[in-house]
């Protein structure tokens, strides 16, 4: 029978149409009828969000995703993977007549002829972005707030390979337009492919489809970057956010929130409204951004040359920890046995990396060694009582962003007119000494923090002190002011189970029944 | 929620006036439905915009600015409607226990022991050739990979300078002896491979005249550099990237990836950052004609350290 969206044809298509939700209900009906979507529908309508700010940092990344799919798209239409030299006859007059790739001609003719094309690379390239920033800055919130326990390990492993392969992605998509700067990006990742020991010659030889440059490697980047990786990461998003609705959401202690519940507003209307104005937000940041703000500028770098180079040549932002670990590591060239070792390579761009994403994936199980903590945890921890995970993390950050303001040594020198020398032995001192400050500080901060805490979301009552006439001080509380007695409100209970007459429940995992503090445990 | 209740469980409660979060518009009541309104036409028009800079391709800047400015728009109605005119709860649900019972986890390991041993005897022995045959498999299934691309061999150690190569800029154009005056610099090749990429990007050398007469770097290279004509290869030993920036005065070569700096009077010896050795020297000659020829090609292999170099 077809679906009842049309004129009603038959006495029963009639009578659904009548009934108390009228044409949407009979429509509801006949899907449930075929798919079995109204119970499970409801309690996904149902589902509730917790409303603290931080957790729309994950929906940025999520809406820059949609974003670069959908400028990325646009793009493809336009751009040609591949080396084979051409003569420049575009619109751009300064490259007029010039010997340039496909790849870097193709890219130019789409910033510049076709239409809105600027728009498209700019918001794609700001996206990229963005993406990664927002996926490091909600990587951040959920391990300063112990999200990433049990049991919620898995999805802290999905989201680390997600960032890592963003990182990857985004490396390799602005390495396609063949310009000097990205072209002289490929060069270096030859050279860090090359450092790896034993194998690192046939690597490097494998993935460029020969010696440095060959043709291959544009049109082996350009498959990796617009089908294998977005696949890849369309995938595990879907994961990530399958795992998210089944374990539900974390949230902040406060009132009536306990480890077995989950208080905030519903899927349906309010946090789809909330949501979707939130992807127009993001939207609208990238369109201003890709429209307003030059990010990339191609054609003013002009055809990558293997004999060419440009000053203050300097990768995408967050590849930059990586370039500036490259120009603060000493020269330690290891020669011996026949063989040489590139440290000076092979420490900062593999070893490096390598440790400190070990590091990342398995946070998780290392902190578990020191906690011996093996219970189910829903309630997030505020970072200051947790002093030494706060701590180790504050001194991991600060060790990248150290790293990544060493990747601007030279401008740093232009800047303040020092010399190299001196900012480099600078930032070599500082990559020890700022994590080391940054954790210990954080530290004694948090543990500051603990002894004055007041209850949660409540703002400290002012303090007047005033000198009585024998001269002494005292200090009374003073008035309440707009604010101050904030409270937080009661939560309404959703109903989420129908319970069978013998007590037991027919929907949720397992048998549960209410305990006596009327909340629900297994039947063990 | 009580346990008498079976059938569908009851609704959320729909959003009424009282709610705390809803004053505002309890207050001013359409104020804030004229809000959104205005601010969906708002957006309404600023997207007719982009459709106009779209059509008639209008400046970059104008795409984005109404594209942005719709967008802005469209959110900010959309939320205010979220945050003002919907039920915000707070509600609170009940989570599930994830975990099963201990019964329906033994069930669970049960049924996947004992369903595949009812009549097996030698399930251990069948499951090990199994899955030696997908071993063998997936290493058979690396032998493709093998096409990814030539091997190395001797390629990474040599470059095609020869005895005698004429020494060419990029047009091709010899190197006479008086081209380059002092404190000149060039990046030549070997004649012949001046317009591939491919021997561009291992061949690059960089000719510098730091001075007018004959200059020794190192000892043994007496005659490498005549009339003060100096050649080094211009792949960094850092990264491989060209060694591009040649500063006069303090008569260096500095590599703009990393800011290693080489001697160019000293045999290009790195003075300063991560590069480990010496840029090669190209020991250079001029022929009857007075242009500049190789005495010969380089003496070590070009560009960054692997595995294989010694």
């Amino acid at each position: 029978m077809p679906l009842a969206i049309g004129k009603p044809r038959t006495k029963r298509e009639a009578k659904a149409a009548q009934g108390p939700y009228g044409r949407l209900g009979s429509v509801i009906g006949e899907l449930d009828d075929r798919l079995g979507i109204a119970k499970g529908g409801r309690t996904f309508l149902d589902k509730i969000f917790p409303d603290h700010w931080s957790f729309m940092l994950g929906e940025i990344a999520l809406y820059s995703f949609v974003i670069l799919m959908v400028t990325g798209v646009y793009l493809t239409l336009y751009y040609v993977p591949s080396t084979a030299e051409v003569i420049y006859h575009g619109v751009y007059a300064p490259l007029r007549g010039t010997r340039v790739t496909e790849a870097y001609a193709s890219t130019v003719n789409l910033s510049f002829a076709v239409r809105a094309g600027l728009l498209m690379r700019q918001m794609h390239h700001w996206a990229a972005d963005v993406f990664l920033g927002s996926i490091v800055i909600h990587m951040a919130r959920i391990f300063f707030t112990g999200a990433f326990r049990k049991p919620r390990e898995l999805n802290w492993t999905i989201g680390m390979t997600l960032m890592l392969l963003s990182l990857a992605n985004g490396f390799i998509g602005y390495s396609l337009p063949d310009d000097l700067i990205s072209g002289t990006g490929i060069r270096i990742l030859y050279s860090i492919v090359l450092s790896i020991p034993l194998v690192g010659s046939y690597l490097a030889f494998f993935i460029f489809g020969g010696s440095y440059p060959g043709n291959e490697i544009i049109p082996r980047l350009f498959i990796i970057h617009v089908l294998v990786l977005p696949v890849i990461l369309a995938a595990l998003i879907g994961a990530h956010l399958f795992l998210l609705v089944r374990q539900k959401h974390t949230q902040f202690p406060g009132k009536g929130k306990t480890e077995h519940n989950v208080v905030g507003s519903p899927m349906f209307p309010t946090f789809i409204a909330k949501t979707t104005g939130f992807f127009f937000m993001v939207t609208a940041v990238l369109a201003l951004l890709g429209g307003l703000a030059q990010i990339n500028p191609i054609w003013q770098f002009g055809q990558y040359r293997p004999d060419k180079i440009s000053y203050a040549v300097q990768p995408d932002w967050y590849m930059g920890w990586l370039d500036g670990v490259l120009r603060i590591m000493p020269s330690w060239e290891f020669t011996g046995f026949g063989h040489t070792i590139p440290f000076e390579v092979f420490l900062p761009a593999v070893v490096f990396p390598g440790i400190i994403f070990t590091l990342c994936f398995g946070w998780p199980a290392i902190e578990r060694i020191f906690t011996k903590d093996t219970a189910i945890h829903h309630l997030l921890d505020r970072p200051r009582d947790r002093p030494k995970r706060t701590a180790a993390g504050a001194a991991v950050i600060a060790l990248l962003f150290t790293c990544f303001g060493a990747s601007a040594t030279d401008v740093l020198a232009n800047f303040f007119n020092v010399s190299l020398n001196v900012v480099l032995w600078t930032f070599r001192v500082l990559v020890f000494v700022v994590p080391i400050l940054a954790g210990f500080i954080t530290w004694k901060i948090c543990l500051e923090l603990q002894h004055g805490g007041t209850g949660l979301g409540q703002r400290k009552r002012a303090m007047v002190v005033s000198r009585t006439a024998a001269g002494e001080y005292v200090a009374v509380p003073a008035d309440v002011r707009p604010g101050d007695e904030r409270h937080e409100i009661d939560a309404v209970p959703v109903p989420t189970h129908i319970d069978l007459d013998d007590g037991s429940v027919e929907v949720g995992a397992g048998n549960t029944r209410p305990d006596a503090d009327g909340v629900r445990r297994v039947i063990r | 929620m009580s346990d008498e209740q079976h059938e569908p469980r009851a609704p959320l409660p729909v959003a009424t006036l009282d709610d705390p979060q809803l004053q505002f518009s309890a207050k001013h009541p359409r104020r804030i439905e004229n809000l959104i309104s205005l601010s969906f036409l708002l957006g309404m028009i600023c997207m007719g915009g982009f459709g106009a800079a779209f059509w008639q391709n209008w400046k970059p800047w104008t795409l984005g600015a109404t594209l942005g400015a719709g967008m802005l728009f469209l959110g900010f109605g959309v939320i205010s409607w979220g945050k003002y005119l919907m039920p915000q709860g707070p509600f609170v649900e009940e989570r599930h226990v994830l975990a099963s019972t201990e019964a329906e986890r033994d069930a669970m390991a049960g049924a996947i022991v004992e369903r595949g041993t009812v009549v097996v005897r030698s399930r251990r022995m069948m499951l090990g050739l199994l899955g030696g045959a997908l071993g063998v498999f997936s290493i058979v299934a690396i032998i493709p990979l093998r096409a990814l691309g030539n091997l190395p061999k001797t390629t990474l150690t040599k470059t095609n300078w020869r005895r005698g190569s004429l020494v060419v800029d990029s047009n091709g154009r010899p190197v006479h002896r008086d081209d380059l005056q002092p404190g000149g610099l060039l990046t030549v090749f070997p004649a012949g491979y001046e317009t591939n990429e491919q021997t561009q990007a291992v061949d690059q050398t960089v000719l510098i005249r730091p001075q007018s007469d004959n200059l020794v770097t190192e000892p043994g290279r007496d005659t490498w550099a005549p009339d003060g004509y100096v050649a080094y290869s211009k792949v960094c030993t850092h990264l491989g990237c060209p060694v591009g920036l040649y500063e006069e005065e303090l008569k260096i070569l500095v590599c703009p990836c990393h800011q290693s700096i080489f001697n160019v009077l000293d045999g290009a010896v790195p003075k300063f950052g991560p590069a480990p050795r010496p840029l090669p020297q190209l020991p250079l000659y001029f022929d009857g004609s007075g242009y500049l020829r190789a005495q010969d090609g380089y003496d070590q292999p070009i560009g960054p350290g692997y595995w294989e170099r010694s």
